[in-house]
Parts: structure tokens; sequence; C-alpha cells
């Protein structure tokens, strides 16, 4: 048996940690940049960081995603190193999709479950090596997954503060790091893993990202953080390179119809009122879920309720009337019966149309899709006017990028 | 002779509570107490020249928000501050502390385990989902379970309805609540010792059991289940002290036209034909009510105030039975300048709340050890705060109010009644660990207040100096507090009632055994409940 549990820390390196109260709010290693390029002062709380919801425009900001090259702090992103001869196991034990069908150096976008099937957290599972995985995603999981871990020949490491991230997002960002020096880049397919030589150690790019757009994820040491984004952004001035905040990236995700936990559904270890939590299928996470693969944690939950048809919920894209976002809008049927809520919506500027994410009670959003409305309260001037806006489910994503997924990729 | 409608024996929060809401209901009420100040164990006096001391309870987050809006008392000068967070000194020169920010609180937890840290969160959840079971219970009287009358069914419906609410493991989980020991209870969360010791205090504080002993995880959850603000499970200070809560309470009483007594010490209630007419002072001053309504814990109302002889042999059984053990102790302090805590980093929000020494779960079981030895801890677990670094009206500025509960303190000392001598040993075993940590502290000291369970008993009238007139163990809950089939408020002797913290939902500052305990008196009356707004909705 590998080491479960972390070392507790010595009585020194407790109190050289101490003072991390002074800073409530914490610094990624790129703060320095930020806070040299931020304009607006529009901080927002993103998992104990002081993360950027726009730096000096929300709307131009988006354009940089859509049209040349947008770099964006993921580093508050929770991770975990998950290693050793099981791990392969583990994670496939863990989680809903087959990780034995995952290559490493390749990486995907799952889900896991509490044993009566609600989802825990989404989030994107790297396989690094043969015996060495990574784990990202939005909330903490660290007891989750050493009680899980018992019994498995694994090391399982919080790694949040020690591994710092970017994502560097639009059409021209390949280009960007040919021109930065990250040789074979444009080989990289959808999802694909590599290494590449920084300063004296490494970085791990993948062909990832939250915008539904070409784009890539890049993973380092922490200490070696900063002049990575130095020599991006040194490189970045002919393909447009702009730092954005969360604002324009999650009108990016909406087209994308991707989900963010405890936005779009709650998740299971913290949701106070018991009936919040989903099954995968309740949330659209239905196709994750592989029942040709052994055992995994919620797997009888979820297959009971779908031979039972317990999955009371589902979730949809919405194409709306109109230009007015429909944030948390009520949606009824037939103008009359609360049939579901809005938990994400905007007017999409590479769509044009008026689009949102929403939590239908089945079987409306199911097999129930005609006459589905939202009721929009538009605060205009101290004055709400009520709209009644006609609404149609729509597949996601709501755009759908050639660029994506071609490889090579253009320079734009 | 002036007949009063209600006599309320008592001027404690809660008997004020009772009377203010009687009195708005337009019955003319007289409340007699034996002190020559008000507030039992929501007090704060001035015992040293320009310090006032919260003498017993030294913090408020219980008090019901419904009842501060209804009897008007902000109006009468009442504000709860919040505090920021705490810590727990560790021997090895460190401190774990707890932060208002969820954040920085993760942080602190993750310099002792990683694991702990993100297992909090599933914690608090728990906590909070059982706290948000038992919230709107508070407001209501429990059902008499042997009782077929519409409402009583009504309401054990209504019980039964919040069970049916509860998920399997919910169920589950609430049935371990109300009988597991904190110790076990924790963990099956956390493996640090420290962080456990932490978590512990809010199960075994007041109470006369160990952290190892079944039932204090209840104890934890009555100590969660308050709020300030809608902040549920936060903890506040009461600008210019506990007091502050009963002299608002005192004031909107006299506003609304009631009496209040002081030095006037009831001998006991007079009973004509079964039924409560009155009571008569301790000097013989006869004093003629329709009903009486007393604030006395249940020991004292039915074994001092009314005769063997008018009361069932079971009831007074069952109340010579009902556990009100008294396990604390506490010293007030009058400090000419702020302590130091050298371990604690310069400007340290945790001075603005809890302060312990206690790193461990099982230091906290030793001191228990003392206290059924028949002695105080040599070893205490103290809860301390220094209510002036946020509050600016009980001491001059740079001056400071340091409040020391300490668990665990028994009612006699083996066997014996307390000495002075006693006293001040027990004094010293608090004194000398804060001096531990804090060097120089004695030299800051200006006036000590020291409280055994004899002066909480004597002063306050709190029988064995049990701080929540009776144990928050579940066999004294719900329908069982204080005495089966009378839950309710009444009591064998016609038109005689109880509604402190002996009755339900039980003791602290929270005022909801005076207002409930109105409710059923008008009940009686078949009155209206005037200016009484419903339980606040838990969404
Ligand atoms: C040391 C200590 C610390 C505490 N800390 C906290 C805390 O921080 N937070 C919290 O929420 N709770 C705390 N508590 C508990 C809380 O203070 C009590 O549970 C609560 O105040 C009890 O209120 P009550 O109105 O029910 O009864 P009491 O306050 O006991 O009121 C009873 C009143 O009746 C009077 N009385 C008794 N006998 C007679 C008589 N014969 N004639 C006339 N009058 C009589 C008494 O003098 C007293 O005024 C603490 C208690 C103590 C003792």
């Amino acid at each position: 048996m590998g080491l479960m549990r972390p070392a507790l820390l010595s009585v020194a390196e407790r109190k050289a940690a101490q003072g991390h109260i002074h800073k409530i709010k914490f610094d990624t290693p790129f703060q320095p940049r930020l806070d040299a390029l931020m304009q607006t002062h529009e901080w927002y709380d993103w998992a104990g960081y002081r993360a950027p919801h726009s730096l000096w425009s929300e709307e131009l900001e988006y354009f940089a995603i859509r049209s040349q090259s947008a770099l964006f702090d993921i580093s508050p992103m929770v991770k975990y190193r998950i290693e050793g001869p099981d791990a392969e196991a583990f994670c496939n034990r863990l989680t809903l999709r087959d990780v034995t069908k995952l290559k490493p150096g390749r990486v995907h976008y799952t889900a896991w479950c509490d044993d009566s099937g609600h989802v825990l957290d989404d989030g994107t599972l790297f396989r690094l090596t043969e015996t060495r995985f990574r784990l990202c995603c939005q909330e903490r999981h660290l007891p989750w997954l050493l009680d899980g871990a018992f019994g498995f020949n694994v090391t399982i490491c919080e790694e949040t503060e020690e591994v710092s991230g970017l994502a560097l997002q639009g059409p021209t960002t390949c280009a960007l790091l040919k021109a930065a020096g990250f040789d074979g880049i444009e080989t990289l397919k959808p999802f694909d893993i590599r290494d590449f030589a920084h300063q004296d150690g490494t970085v791990t790019v993948s062909r990832t990202g939250f915008t539904g757009d070409l784009g890539y994820e890049l993973f380092i040491d922490t200490r070696r953080a900063l002049s990575l984004w130095d020599r991006l952004w040194d490189a970045g001035g002919p393909y447009g390179l702009r730092a954005i905040g969360y604002a324009a990236l999650n009108t990016a995700r909406i087209e994308a119809g991707l989900i963010v936990a405890n936005a779009d559904f709650i998740t299971a270890e913290t949701a106070l009122r018991a009936d919040r939590a989903r099954l995968p299928d309740e949330i659209g996470l239905d196709w994750m879920v592989d029942l040709k693969k052994g055992p995994f944690n919620g797997r009888r939950a979820i297959e009971a309720a779908r031979r039972d048809g317990k999955a009371r919920f589902v979730l949809v894209g919405l194409e709306i009337e109109g230009n007015v976002p429909a944030d948390q809008a009520i949606v009824y049927h037939r103008k009359k019966r609360e049939v579901g809520l809005v938990t994400a919506a905007i007017w999409s500027p590479t769509a044009k149309r008026n689009i949102a994410l929403a939590t239908l009670e089945r079987p409306y959003g199911d097999s129930i899709l005609n006459d589905l409305w939202v009721e929009i309260y538009a605060l205009r001037e101290l004055q709400y006017t009520r709209l009644m806006k006609r609404a149609k489910v729509v597949p996601k994503p709501f755009v759908k990028l050639a660029r994506r997924t071609q490889t090579p990729p253009g320079d734009f | 002779m002036t007949t009063w409608d209600a006599i309320v024996i008592g001027a404690g929060h809660n008997g004020l509570v009772n009377a203010c809401y009687l009195q708005r209901a337009g019955l003319n009420v007289l409340v007699v107490e034996k002190n020559d100040w008000i507030g039992g164990a929501a007090v704060s006096r001035e015992l040293t020249p320009n310090y006032l001391y919260s003498n017993c309870s030294y913090v408020c987050s219980l008090f019901r928000p419904e009842i501060m809006r209804d009897l008007e008392l902000p109006r009468f000068g009442l504000q709860v501050v919040p505090y920021e967070g705490g810590a727990v000194f560790t021997q090895d020169g460190d401190y774990l502390a707890a932060y208002h920010d969820h954040h920085a609180h993760r942080r602190d937890f993750a310099r002792f385990s990683k694991k702990d840290a993100e297992s909090y969160d599933r914690y608090a959840r728990d906590v909070t989902r059982q706290c948000r079971f038992i919230q709107p219970l508070l407001l209501r009287t429990a059902p008499d379970p042997a009782s077929f009358r519409p409402r009583d069914l009504g309401e054990l419906i209504y019980l039964g309805r919040k069970f049916g609410e509860l998920s399997a493991e919910e169920l589950a989980l609430t049935i371990r609540f109300w009988t597991m020991s904190i110790s076990d209870f924790l963990d099956e969360y956390f493996e640090t010792d420290v962080i456990k010791a932490y978590l512990a205090i809010s199960g075994i504080i007041g109470t006369a059991l160990g952290p190892m002993s079944p039932g204090t995880a209840y104890v934890l959850l009555h100590h969660y289940m308050g709020e300030v603000d809608g902040s549920v499970g936060a903890w506040g200070f009461a600008r210019g002290g506990m007091g502050a809560i009963t002299k608002a309470l005192a004031d909107s009483f006299r506003a609304s036209g009631g009496t209040i007594r002081t030095e006037a010490e009831v001998d006991r209630v007079l009973i004509r034909n079964g039924r409560a007419t009155g009571v008569v002072l301790a000097d013989g001053e006869e004093l003629k009510a329709k009903r009486v309504v007393s604030n006395a814990d249940v020991k004292r109302t039915f074994l001092n105030f009314v005769a063997e002889d008018e009361l069932p042999d079971s009831f007074v059984k069952s109340v010579r039975n009902f556990k009100m053990r008294g396990s604390s102790g506490k010293v007030n302090i009058a400090l000419d300048s702020m302590p130091e805590f050298p371990a604690l980093p310069k400007n340290s929000p945790c001075l603005q709340g809890d302060l312990h020494f206690t790193d461990t779960i099982e230091r906290m079981e030793r001191a228990y050890d003392d206290w059924k030895d028949g002695r105080w801890s040599a070893d205490p677990m103290l809860d301390i705060v220094i209510p002036t670094t946020l509050d600016p009206t009980m001491v001059p500025p740079g001056k400071h109010f340091m409040s020391c509960f300490s668990q665990y303190c028994p009612p006699k000392v083996e066997g014996r009644e307390w000495t002075d001598a006693d006293r001040d040993a027990f004094a010293e075993t608090v004194i000398s660990q804060i001096a531990d940590y804090s060097p120089g502290f004695r030299d800051r000291i200006v006036h000590m207040e020291v409280r055994t369970p004899r002066e909480i008993e004597n002063e306050v009238g709190l029988t064995e100096g049990n701080i929540f007139q009776g144990e928050l163990t579940f066999d004294q809950l719900l329908f069982n507090r204080p005495v089966p089939g009378y839950a309710q408020y009444r009591s064998p002797v016609h038109g005689l009632y109880l509604c402190g913290s002996s009755t339900h939902p039980g003791g602290g500052v929270m005022g909801a055994p005076g207002r409930n305990a109105a409710k059923e008196i008008l009940r009686d009356l078949s009155r209206p409940v005037k200016d009484m707004s419903p339980a606040h909705d838990v969404i």
C-alpha cells in the first residue's frame, strides 16, 4: 500500500503558514501581471482568490476570445494528483466515464457521484502518464477521494497552490504558441496533452478549454509560473493577445453550452436541502455514464433511477424570443404552470440569439417541448418591465466552431 | 389591594419576554425579582468603577430575532454585533484559528491537515442541515404524544412531516446526532486533535458530560442553531454586555405599562383549591394575582415555592429526577490594558473572538474526570472572550473586560460546600492557564469576579448553578422538558406556569421559552395573541 494520507505538517511548517490571514483573498502567481493590467478594478472571489471579473472591458474581452487570443488565469481551479499502480482503477471507480480508454497524454471531461448517484462535481481528468492523473474541478473533494482510495495503491495530493494554470483561448492561439517556441503544438489534437520545455523545467499543455473555441490550457509549477505568462505575452502582440476576466469567459462558455458546478446545478456535498442534489441524467451528463465498464460510485443508484424513471429534472438549452437575457427566470408551460428555472442566460454575440441554460422538471424539456415560456423581469430605470417570452428547446452547443477541433488549426 | 392579571417570578430574560407579551396582550403584569438588579443570567453589572461585566452569559446568538422585533428591542437600545472567529492555542506554540472568511478558515485548518480543512465543509453542511430541521421547533410548543387533543395531534403530524422531509441519510444522521458523543461524531470527519478539540467545545459548554459522553453531539447543535441577523450559527456581543438584552426588555415592558419590583424575593406561591392565587414574599408580603408564571427553574419552583401536598407524587419525583447538575464556573476580569498573546500574529482577528487553550479532546475529558471526582478541573477548558475589543461602551478606551467561562466546576466540592478558599483556588486554575500563554497577564488585572456554582446559584438562583436550568440531553428535551405530560408550560397547579429555560426549547439566552409560555397562557385565556409575529420561515 502506498501512502494514502498526506503527512501532517511539522510545527515549523505550520507556523510559516500562519500569515495567510494578512491577505484574506489570495494572489495567484500571475497577480503582478493582472494588477498591472487591471483597469476596471472589478475583482471577484474565486475560491478564496482575488480574480478579475473584467480587466478593461467585459464586452471587448469577449471578442478577444472569439477573434484573437485571450489569456485567463485558471490557477484557483482545485487540482488533485492521483498517482500509483492503482491510479487507473481508482479513477475508474471514482468517475462516470471509462478511464481504461483514456490513454496517457489524453484528458477527458467527466463527473463523479456519491453513492446515491448524485453528482459531486464535474471536471477534467488528465492522464499525465500510465500511473499519474490530475483531476481539475471547482469544488473540494479530498476527504471523498481519500476515503474512496481505501484498498487502492494510490497516493492522492491536493496541489492547487503548487500547480498554476493559464487558459489561452481563441483563433490565433496555435499561431501564438508556435511563435512562442512551442514547436509542434499544431499537431496537438483536441484533448491531447504534451509537455514542452520551459526554463529549466516543463509546462504541460492540453488542447482544452471552457470556451468552445480553439484553445489550450497550460499547467506549470507555481515557482516558474510568472515567466510563462511573460513568454506568452512577449509573443502575443502580433496575435492580438489580451488578458480577460471571468465575465467574458462566462459568455463564451454559455455559448459552448458548458455548465458550472454550483451555478447550473448544486453539488451533492454542498446542498443544504437534500432535494437539490442531481443525478447525471438531470444535468445533461447522461452521456458520460458508461455502463459497459465495471462498478463505479453511484452506478447502482443511476441504473435504478433509469429503470424506475426517477430522473426528475432535465438540463436543456433554450432559445428565447427577443434580446433580453433571462437570468434566473422562471420557465412556464402554457404561460401558467411553473416547470423550471433558467440558470445562465445571455444575448449571444456570436450566435446573435437570446440563449439560456435551464433546468426543467420532466416531462417538460424531455417529452413536452411545446408551449414553453420564460418570464423576464427587466429592470429599467427603477421599473420592472415584465416580459413573457416564448422559449424553444434547442441542442447545445449554441455556438459550434469548426476551428475548435480542426488539426492542425489555422493561424486565425 | 391590586389583583394582578399575572405575576411573573423572576426578571431573567425569559421572565421579561413572557411579561412583555402578556402586558402587550392587555394583561396587567407584575414582575418580582429577588435581586436588586434584573436580568438573571443575562446581566451586565459594574462591580468595580468604570468596568461593566457580562457577569454570566457573555455571547449572543440564540436570542430569537422574532422576539427582538415584536418587543421593539432595537428601539430600546439593543444591538448585537457579530464577532470574527476564534483560536485554540496549542502546546507547541502554534494555534488553530477559526475565521469568518470561508477560505481563510479552510486555510488555517489546512495548516494542520488538508483533509480536515476540506472535511469541514461536509461537517458544516451536516450540522447546518440538522439545525434547519430543529430551528422551526424552537418557537412551537412541543406536542404531548400521549394526548389526543386536535392541536397535539396537529403538532405531532407537523413533527412527523418534518421527519418525512428528511432523506434516509439525514434521518439516520438526526438519530445519531441526538445520541452520539461529540468526540465520536467528530472522529467521523476529522483526524487532527486540535481541530476536534475546537469543534467539541460547543458540545460540553454548560453540560455535566464529557466530550466522550453520549448525548453531547446534540448539545453542539443547540449552540449552532442561533443566528445573528440571519447568519445561522454566528455569535455576537450584545453592545453593553448581555445585560443590554434584559435592559431593553425591561424598558419595553415598562413602556407598555408593566411593573417590575426588585428586591422582592418570592418565598412561596399562594394556592387555593389547587389554583395559584398569588405569591408570598420573603418578608411576608402577599401579592394577589389571577395567575403566576415562574421564571425560576423547575426545581426551585416546585420544590421550594409550592408545598409538596399540592402536587402529585409522580410529578414531584420527576422534578427531583430532572438533571440540573452544575458544571461551570466563570471568572470575569477587568484589565487595565489589552493582554498579549505572542503566539498570535499582530492584530489577529482571533482576539475579537473566542480563545481557548485545550488542544485535545483527551484534555477535555480529563477535565471532566476531575468534575466526576467532585473537584474543579485542574486543567480546565476555558472559553474566553474580550467583548471590549468590539464594544466601546463597557470600559474606558484602552481598558478591557475579559470573560472566562470554565468547564468543569462541580456544584459541591468532594461532597461538601464550597469555601472562599476553594473559590480562590478555582480562580487560580483559570488565571494560571491564561498566564501561560499571555506574559504579564497577572499585572494587568484590576479586579476579578469569581463565580463558582455556589455564586451562580446564590445570586442568579440557578439550582446547583446549572446554566441552562436543566441539562440539554435528549431525555430532557421536547415533550420531556421538564416533565413528561407537563411540557406545555403548565403545571399540576391551575394558573401556575413555567416560562424559564427549564422548559422547551431549553437554556441559553434565547427567549423562546418565555414567548412560548405567553402563547399558552393567552390560549388558556382565549385571548388573541397580540404583537407575536409568526416564527420566521426556514426556507
Ligand atoms: C456563567 C453562565 C454563562 C452563560 N453563558 C451563556 C452564553 O454565553 N450565551 C447564552 O446564550 N447563554 C449562556 N448561559 C445560559 C443563559 O444565560 C441562561 O440559560 C439564561 O440566561 C437563563 O434565563 P432564564 O430567564 O430562563 O432564567 P434566569 O436567568 O435564571 O432567570 C431567573 C430569574 O429568577 C430570579 N429568581 C430566582 N428565584 C427567585 C425568587 N425566589 N424570587 C424572585 N426571583 C427569583 C433570578 O434572580 C433570576 O433573575 C450562561 C449561563 C451562565 C450561568
